[in-house]
């Protein structure tokens, strides 16, 4: 009997230990998630500024520039998914690899390559695990993303986006990142990065036509160093929202499992009790019945 | 008089904003200045210093590296890849 108690007694410590490690997790993820928010307001000054300026160039129809190209029949497509690092986070890596997948039985149906590029060690795990090829994996910072690995990544991407077909260059390029839509929804969504889609920019400008710029040194130049730029900051934007994503979601997924905890050590908390109880009114049968036996002896 | 309505942002944070009398910057082609009533104007930029006249208050020094400005009725935006206020 007495082992029954123990054993409770046992699982309500343990329970109550990973409780608290649920609880600090929660508190971190937090106090960072409104970090996280914050660097993405900050950020998009930048993506704004830099939209309109793309849209107000690619709206001289006199241009023409390699990256807003698009191709008749594309052959090969390059994919970066966003997961997170650690896990922890409920189901956000889950849920994005999951779009991702569709993603990529779509591109095959359409008989375009794909090529993954994976960004979050889950992503790359993902991966090793199905033993699958990916071209390019960056880990280590999905829950601080930072400029320079945004500039690297676009760097990347473009290089392969230049490259003709027959090299092995790709065609198009998506994003696949978890959308911030508020502290509780937060949605896998697919993004084309390249080629362009100017109207979508041009919406977003919002005031009127675009006036007739005089540019320095010359329209080609300007898109010319505009446009990886452009890429860089959708793709830090992405990061930076990936980010806020990540944080909330494993918020949400720490508190449950706090709430979880507790609901555990009431259950055994119970059971230890009834245990107890039992052992209690056993002993007391027992001397009961030996004090009867004595006395009727 | 007419201002200039001058926003000054770097990759992940805004660095100046508000009205100004002048802007003055290094393109790659040279040093230009802008006054309020400029054309539309985009130009990509050199690594240099930019100075900025306000309305209000002593003049504003910041130096970038790379990016591009843009200058459409009145409304400059200074986008550089680097930028810090050294005043």
């Amino acid at each position: 009997m007495g082992a029954q108690i123990r054993v409770y007694r046992q699982k309500i410590a343990s329970t109550s230990s990973m409780k608290k490690i649920f609880k600090a997790m929660e508190l971190i993820a937090t106090s960072r998630v409104g970090k996280a928010r914050s660097r993405a307001q900050a950020a998009s000054p930048y993506a704004e500024a830099i939209t309109r300026a793309v849209s107000a160039v690619a709206s001289q129809d006199d241009v023409e520039h390699v990256l807003t190209e698009k191709a008749n029949n594309p052959q090969r497509a390059a994919v970066l998914i966003m997961a997170s690092d650690r896990g922890l986070a409920g189901a956000y890596s889950t849920n994005v690899l999951k779009r991702s997948e569709s993603l990529l039985a779509r591109l095959r149906q359409d008989d375009i390559e794909a090529r993954p590029y994976l960004y979050g060690r889950k992503a790359q795990a993902f991966y090793d695990f199905r033993d699958r090829e990916y071209d390019q994996v960056w880990t280590g910072q999905t829950d601080s993303p930072s400029v320079e690995r945004a500039r690297e990544i676009g760097k990347t991407l473009v290089d392969q986006f230049v490259e003709p077909v027959e090299s092995g260059g790709v065609d198009e390029i998506y994003l696949v990142f978890t959308e911030f839509k508020s502290m509780v929804t937060q949605e896998p969504v697919v993004k084309r990065l390249l080629p362009l889609s100017v109207v979508e920019s041009e919406e977003t400008s919002g005031a009127g036509p675009m006036p007739l710029y005089d540019f320095e040194p010359s329209p080609e130049e300007v898109l010319d160093a505009l446009l990886p730029r452009y890429i860089e900051s959708r793709i830090f934007s992405a990061m930076l929202e990936a980010s806020a994503s990540e944080l909330a979601a494993r918020q949400k997924a720490m508190k449950s499992a706090a709430d979880n905890a507790d609901e555990l050590i009431r259950k055994y908390t119970l059971l230890r009790n009834n245990a107890r109880q039992a052992e209690i009114t056993q002993e007391l049968t027992e001397l009961i019945a030996g004090a009867d036996a004595l006395a009727s002896s | 008089m007419a201002t200039l309505d001058v926003q000054v942002v770097a990759a992940d944070h805004a660095v100046w904003s508000g009205e100004a009398r002048s802007l003055t910057g290094r393109t790659v082609e040279g040093d230009i200045g802008i006054l309020p009533g400029h054309s539309p104007f985009l130009a990509l930029l050199a690594q240099g210093d930019l100075t900025i006249e306000p309305v209000e208050g002593p003049t504003v020094k910041a130096y970038v590296k790379g990016g591009f400005f843009s200058v459409d009725s009145d409304k400059i935006t200074v986008v550089a890849d680097e930028a810090d206020v050294t005043d």
